[in-house]
């Protein structure tokens, strides 16, 4: 697949979504207009516009406390997602959710799971039932490299291996598990090592390169839409903010920082579009101008939406009240 | 009417649904070719294959949230964790996933899980396959208990969680599977939750039994009768949601009530019904709601420990005796 064969355009604009919704996000909160706290997916852009461009609406998405830029990637709509983080009615969740549970069932994204590496379970369950299904389904899972030390991980791992089931488990390793490194947790380099030793293919790549995401993650969709079985991607990459917004980050490097700031993948594909001239400077400010537009009109709708009604509280625990 | 075993009531369920839905299929250890190892599921493996009988690794978080994840997809996931004591395995699965998803999502996830859970003692399986954990999720909001008692109750009500929209822990007394019982054959019997069973009716105290006690209710309500005292006995069926009005309107009528499960005393489902006949109905009370229950301490494994530690009917009879002017025992 050669760089003209990726829908570059496509994704600079959803990574461009992703990061001006962030750092709107992180401005409201600073104002005080988002309660709550924030887990940003500045920098990791790349993996989730890279992995969901081969998405349907009806594959399955399974998210973390970091859903923000998981959720826009799949379809969920910025407007919903910032309603919901406004904690208003009109919001993705109607205000019950809030910014760790985004997520849509409508368009295939299950309510962000914030219990590290418990989604990796129902990941494999929904890919079970699209197997069974009979239907080219597929599910994926995403997930931060601290929670592959969570044993429900490793149940839902071995279990999508032995009944090969169309699931990719999309590892984003930010090198931090908040303030915990790699290194602190793993003897091994890789977490995609650990795929031998459930006997998927395990696949490294660089997260912040969009075109080598969509290649690997390309092929992992595939072979799971063949219902040829699960595969574990590890995207490398880094949090270029904090782990949440109380974060001081005084567990890394200020140098550190600024290296991995270099590599921020989306001036780095905006390089490449002009490299393969596929934009110039006037079309990547119109992309701007459309996502500026875009994130204006989510808060503009956050802002005027109706906050829920008390009485809403009771509703929507079971879907038939009786007793 | 024909009588089946509590065991072959479940079964029979099991088979029904799976008949009657494509979408309804079973996970779980030793579920499939070994039949359960209470022997539950026998046969089903045979007559409906490897894929909608499916057997596990021991893996309890994968087996719940594998089957939340199915039942996101449109399933209808029946999957079973051996024994109560090991739902904790899935602990998270259970109460931060499966019982949230409806809620969290602003009411557009539908959960049609039922997860079947064998409970209880004896059987001297000590302290880590004997529990009775109903109580522990009561206090969770977004699941629904069932604790059948009787074989019809066992098929109706699995049939009632089969067919629902929400996740349900349909716990099993080990110790009912062999009882037998009139169950009917039409197979769309169906008992819905938050309906109490009044298996017996009298006027003297009220006696609300749990899963595996109704039977020793109904003994001790016998003894009782010999004393000239008319004890009436409610099984709640369900313990979310509850059949307070039920609880309430017999608490009005004999004005004492026992509650009798065996799960441990302090915190147990028992707690949460006397509190909410002490909210609601205390002025029709002219005693202290009274509990039997196993005693606070792990299940022990020696017969004769574990014996003392569990409820009998001598227990009720002692409690329904102070309830009726007697010595506290």
């Amino acid at each position: 697949m050669s760089g003209s064969e990726i829908p570059l355009l496509q994704l600079y604009r959803t990574m461009l979504t992703i990061r001006r919704f962030e750092e709107r996000c992180n401005y409201l909160f600073m104002q005080g207009r988002i309660p709550s706290t924030l887990h940003l997916y500045i920098g990791q852009e790349a993996v989730a516009a890279g992995v969901c461009a081969h998405l349907r609406r009806d594959d399955y998405l399974f998210s973390t406390h970091r859903p923000h830029g998981h959720a826009i990637a799949k379809g969920v709509e910025p407007r919903a997602i910032m309603a919901e983080l406004y904690g208003k009615r009109t919001g993705c969740c109607k205000g019950k959710g809030g910014s760790m549970h985004v997520g849509d069932v409508r368009v295939g994204m299950f309510p962000a799971v914030a219990i590290v590496g418990a989604n990796a379970p129902l990941a494999a369950g929904a890919a079970l039932a699209a197997k069974w299904l009979d239907k080219d389904r597929v599910s994926v899972c995403f997930f931060g490299e601290g929670a592959a030390n969570e044993g429900a991980v490793h149940e839902a791992m071995n279990m999508a291996a032995i009944w090969d089931l169309p699931v990719v488990y999309v590892c984003e390793n930010n090198l931090y598990a908040a303030s915990t490194p790699f290194s602190k947790a793993f003897k091994i380099q890789n977490v995609a090592d650990r795929a031998a030793a459930y006997g998927m293919p395990g696949v490294v790549v660089d997260g912040n390169d969009v075109e080598a995401v969509y290649r690997v993650a390309g092929e992992a969709i595939a072979r799971a839409r063949r219902r040829e079985g699960p595969t574990l991607i590890e995207a490398k990459t880094y949090r270029l903010c904090g782990h949440s917004r109380s974060d001081p980050r005084t567990y890394r490097s200020r140098e550190e920082e600024e290296e991995w700031a270099k590599r921020d993948p989306i001036p780095r594909l905006a390089g490449r579009l002009k490299e393969l001239g596929l934009a110039t400077d006037e079309t990547l400010a119109s992309i701007e101008q459309e996502v500026q537009a875009l994130i204006d009109e989510a808060v503009r709708f956050a802002e005027e939406s109706p906050l829920p009604e008390p009485e809403e509280t009771l509703q929507h625990v079971f879907w038939t009240e009786e007793g | 009417m024909r009588e089946i075993t509590f065991a072959e009531a479940i079964r029979e369920a099991l088979r029904e649904e799976m008949h009657r839905d494509a979408s309804v299929f079973i996970m779980g250890e030793d579920v499939g070719v070994f039949g359960g190892v209470f022997g539950v599921t026998a046969g089903l493996y045979e007559e409906f294959g490897p894929d909608r009988v499916r057997d596990t690794p021991i893996s309890e978080s994968a087996i719940v949230g594998g089957g939340l994840g199915a039942a996101m997809m449109g399933m209808r996931p029946v999957v079973e964790i051996m024994f109560g004591d090991f739902l904790m395995c899935a602990g998270d699965q259970i109460v931060n996933q499966a019982a949230k998803a409806r809620y969290m999502s602003g009411g557009k996830a539908k959960v049609p899980l039922t997860i079947r859970v064998t409970t209880g003692a004896p059987g001297s399986a000590a302290a880590q396959h004997s529990q009775s954990p109903e109580s522990w999720f009561m206090n969770v909001p977004g699941l629904k208990i069932a604790v059948p008692a009787t074989p019809a109750d066992a098929k109706g009500l699995l049939k009632t969680a089969i067919r629902g929209e929400d996740p349900v822990l349909f716990f099993e007394h080990k110790m009912l599977y062999a009882v037998r019982g009139p169950v009917p054959e039409d197979p769309d019997f169906t008992i819905p939750f938050g309906a109490a069973n009044l298996a017996r009716a009298g006027r003297d105290l009220t006696i609300i039994a749990i899963g595996g006690m109704l039977a020793k209710a109904l003994e001790a309500a016998d003894a009782l009768s010999q004393e000239g005292i008319e004890a009436e006995v409610i099984d709640p069926r369900t313990l979310v949601p509850l059949d307070k009005d039920a609880l309430i309107r017999s608490a009005a009528k004999t004005g004492r009530v026992v509650i009798a499960h065996e799960a441990h005393k302090r915190a147990g489902p028992g707690a949460e019904i006397a509190a909410l006949l002490a909210e609601e109905a205390v002025e029709y009370l002219d005693g202290p709601i009274m509990r039997v229950a196993a005693k606070n301490v792990p299940i022990p494994y020696s017969p004769v420990l574990e014996e003392e530690v569990l409820p009998g009917v001598d227990d009720i009879l002692a409690a329904a005796r102070f309830l009726m002017g007697g010595a506290k025992a």
